[in-house]
């Protein structure tokens, strides 16, 4: 495909009745937000990302994909920060149920790399595929075309290589592009990944690529793979944090942590939420909404009688030891995708892939059966 | 039908500002006005009715001999004390007072300190009385207000986390200001309950709710401080609404001493 027909594209999942949303440029930085125009994407920008700092520059290049995974993910889109679960208003000695479920718009996420097509199909695993079905999850993800794009530059902080996450799309796509751009030759490879897909090809104008495209594409898909920003050894993580818990190193990460939650709300896979109710004054009507929570909270871990993970240590031990250890028991895939997130975004500057790189490189081997945190 | 529950508004050591954020609910006053009978809100009315009363709201904090006898009176006339920002909360910014010697301060500001008669430090009503709720910050924001007061109406816990201002920062699909701009932010060491309103518009967080639950202001300074942040600066920083509160005050001694 000719890189003017990237444009076309964008109006052909519009005229289908999609709202296409993607990376654009907001705030000195690349977030997630609606995209009317190709025009919107944000073109020639280069993003550094390491711990606690993330920086965008133009570079005049006319790449369109030449950044890495955005600020933000898609999970609002899918999994919203809030939303209204039920509603009631009273009416004699009952209750009339007034909740209805708001229209869910079609959606196109658009340029989604490969390690949040992994998260995706991790919250499809668990809010779809369980024992309880999330429905509203449901609504908005059967609504979902999604278009990959193959990462060409990994970023600072991502790691998909070492959780086998990207940087390669394999699976999950309508459509997946990788962005040819060399000495004069701008193009894009496109392929479909479902019926969907194909359907929406035969709206565009294409031609075969190239055997030069071809070898192209593949010595860039090498190359990221070679270039991540961090490499994590996740073999047999389960056990070597399941063996730690009572390492000292839970002490000294818990003394740089504020317990924020940033790592949590960005990473694309953490799903946990919490229940608020709202009344009005007189007490006839009542909501009940659903919201974004965090194990790193206190009320997060509140039983009857008082929460259970008081201290940093526990509550960061908690977020580590599940996504990398207890997860795969839970749901059978490890909960992280290598994206990176977590570490740029923690505004204290602490890397996942450092605390379980500390535990594993120490002679501590530390387990207690009985743990009060 | 049951009479309605009698609500008095009381004012200490402040500026008004967090009692007319209750003036300021105005769709929402009527409705307020409907479910409740106030019986004494100085800046709305003059007309006090006795008490005593199901719920007090107390603003300002406590800076004199008289203010300190006034409080236990409210708290024996009242079925619920419930304090509204950082002032009766924890002391507000003339509780940067507490960090100097009163008496010098007086004898700097005033033409006659002889006239002036006032307790060395300025202390939270919780130092005081029992105190059923706090309301945090400065000043304290309207829609909380009326959920705590909504939650008072109908017998439930109000929706009040205490948890960091970063998590509402997300919930807003904010970027976050420190990592993106290099710019400083107490959001991880503060009380939620502005709904991250200065990262919302580029600035940093300032504090006005106070310390988070479990706050480690601690680790935020060593951040900062390799962001370049100066220590007249970081003390600026911990010091100022609730520069007397638990967590932001210790770290600011902390950092004196240093
Ligand atoms: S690890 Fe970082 S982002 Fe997560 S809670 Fe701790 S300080 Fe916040
Ligand atoms: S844990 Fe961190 S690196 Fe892993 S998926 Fe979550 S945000 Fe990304
Ligand atoms: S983690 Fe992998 S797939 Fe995600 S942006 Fe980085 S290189 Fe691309
Ligand atoms: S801008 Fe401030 S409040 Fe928002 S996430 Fe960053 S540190 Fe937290």
């Amino acid at each position: 495909m000719e890189r003017a027909e990237l444009g076309h594209l964008i109006d052909v999942l519009q005229r289908e009745g999609r709202e296409v949303v993607g990376p654009i440029f907001r705030n000195q930085a690349i977030d997630i937000g609606p995209i009317t125009t190709e025009a919107d994407l944000p073109i020639g920008c280069v993003d550094e990302q390491e711990r606690a700092t993330y920086r965008l520059t133009r570079n005049g290049s006319a790449r369109v994909f030449g950044f890495s995974e955005p600020a933000a993910s898609f999970k609002p889109y899918i999994f919203p920060q809030r939303q209204r679960i039920a509603a009631f208003r009273r009416e004699g000695r009952g209750f009339v149920d007034e909740h209805h479920e708001e229209p869910i718009p079609r959606l196109a996420l658009f340029g989604v790399r490969a390690c949040d097509l992994a998260a995706i199909a991790i919250l499809d695993r668990i809010l779809l595929e369980g024992p309880y079905v999330d429905e509203s999850y449901r609504r908005r993800r059967e609504s979902c075309f999604i278009v990959a794009v193959n990462c060409a530059q990994p970023g600072g902080t991502c790691f998909c290589a070492s959780t086998q996450t990207g940087p390669n799309c394999t699976f999950g796509y309508d459509l997946v592009l990788t962005e040819l751009h060399a000495k004069g030759n701008h193009r894009f490879l496109i392929e479909a990944g479902s019926p969907d897909g194909l359907e929406i090809l035969e709206h565009l104008e294409l031609s075969e690529p190239t055997d030069d495209d071809i070898d192209f594409a593949r010595r860039q898909r090498e190359h990221a793979a070679d270039s991540m920003g961090r490499e994590m050894n996740v073999h047999g993580l389960t056990e070597l944090l399941n063996d730690n818990t009572q390492h000292s190193r839970w002490d000294d990460v818990a003394s740089r942590c504020f317990n924020c939650t940033n790592c949590t709300l960005v990473c694309p896979t953490c799903f946990c939420a919490t229940i608020e109710d709202t009344t009005s004054f007189d007490g006839k009507q009542a909501e009940r909404w659903k919201r974004w929570d965090s194990c790193f909270t206190l009320d997060h871990s509140y039983v009857h009688g008082g929460a259970v993970r008081v201290s940093s240590r526990a509550r960061y031990r908690q977020w580590l030891t599940h996504k990398f250890g207890t997860w795969k028991e839970q749901f059978g895939m490890l909960g992280c995708v290598g994206c990176g997130r977590c570490i740029t975004w923690c505004p204290a500057g602490i890397d996942v892939v450092e605390e379980i790189e500390a535990i594993r490189g120490s002679d501590e081997k530390v387990r207690e059966e009985v743990d009060h945190g | 039908m049951k009479a309605k529950p009698k609500l008095a508004v009381w004012k200490f050591a402040s500026c008004d500002g967090c009692q007319l954020s209750l003036l300021d609910c105005e769709d929402e006053l009527l409705a307020v006005a409907d479910a409740v009978h106030i019986a004494n809100f100085p800046e709305a009315s003059r007309a006090v009715v006795k008490g005593p009363y199901d719920l007090s709201l107390v603003e300002g904090s406590i800076t004199t001999a008289h203010d300190a006898e006034r409080i236990h009176k409210i708290r024996r006339q009242s079925k619920t004390v419930i304090t509204i920002g950082a002032c009766a909360t924890s002391g507000g910014i003339q509780a940067l007072k507490n960090f100097a010697d009163h008496t010098d301060l007086i004898r700097t500001v005033y033409a006659h300190p002889e006239y002036i008669s006032t307790l060395p430090n300025s202390t939270p009503i919780s130092d005081h009385i029992f105190v059923d709720y706090e309301l945090r910050g400065c000043p304290i924001n309207k829609e909380q207000l009326l959920e705590v007061v909504n939650a008072f109406l109908n017998g439930r816990k109000p929706a009040m986390p205490e948890h960091s201002v970063c998590l509402d920062c997300k919930l807003q699909g904010n970027l976050c200001v420190m990592v993106a701009h290099g710019t400083p932010c107490l959001g991880p060491v503060t009380h939620a309950g502005c709904g991250a309103l200065c990262p919302s518009y580029n600035r940093g967080c300032y504090g006005c709710f106070g310390p988070k639950e479990n706050a480690n202001p601690r680790a935020l300074t060593v951040h900062l401080q390799e962001m370049g942040v100066q220590r007249d600066e970081l003390l600026r920083l911990y010091r100022s609404f609730n520069a007397y509160h638990s967590e932001f005050r210790k770290e600011s001694e902390r950092i004196e001493q240093e």
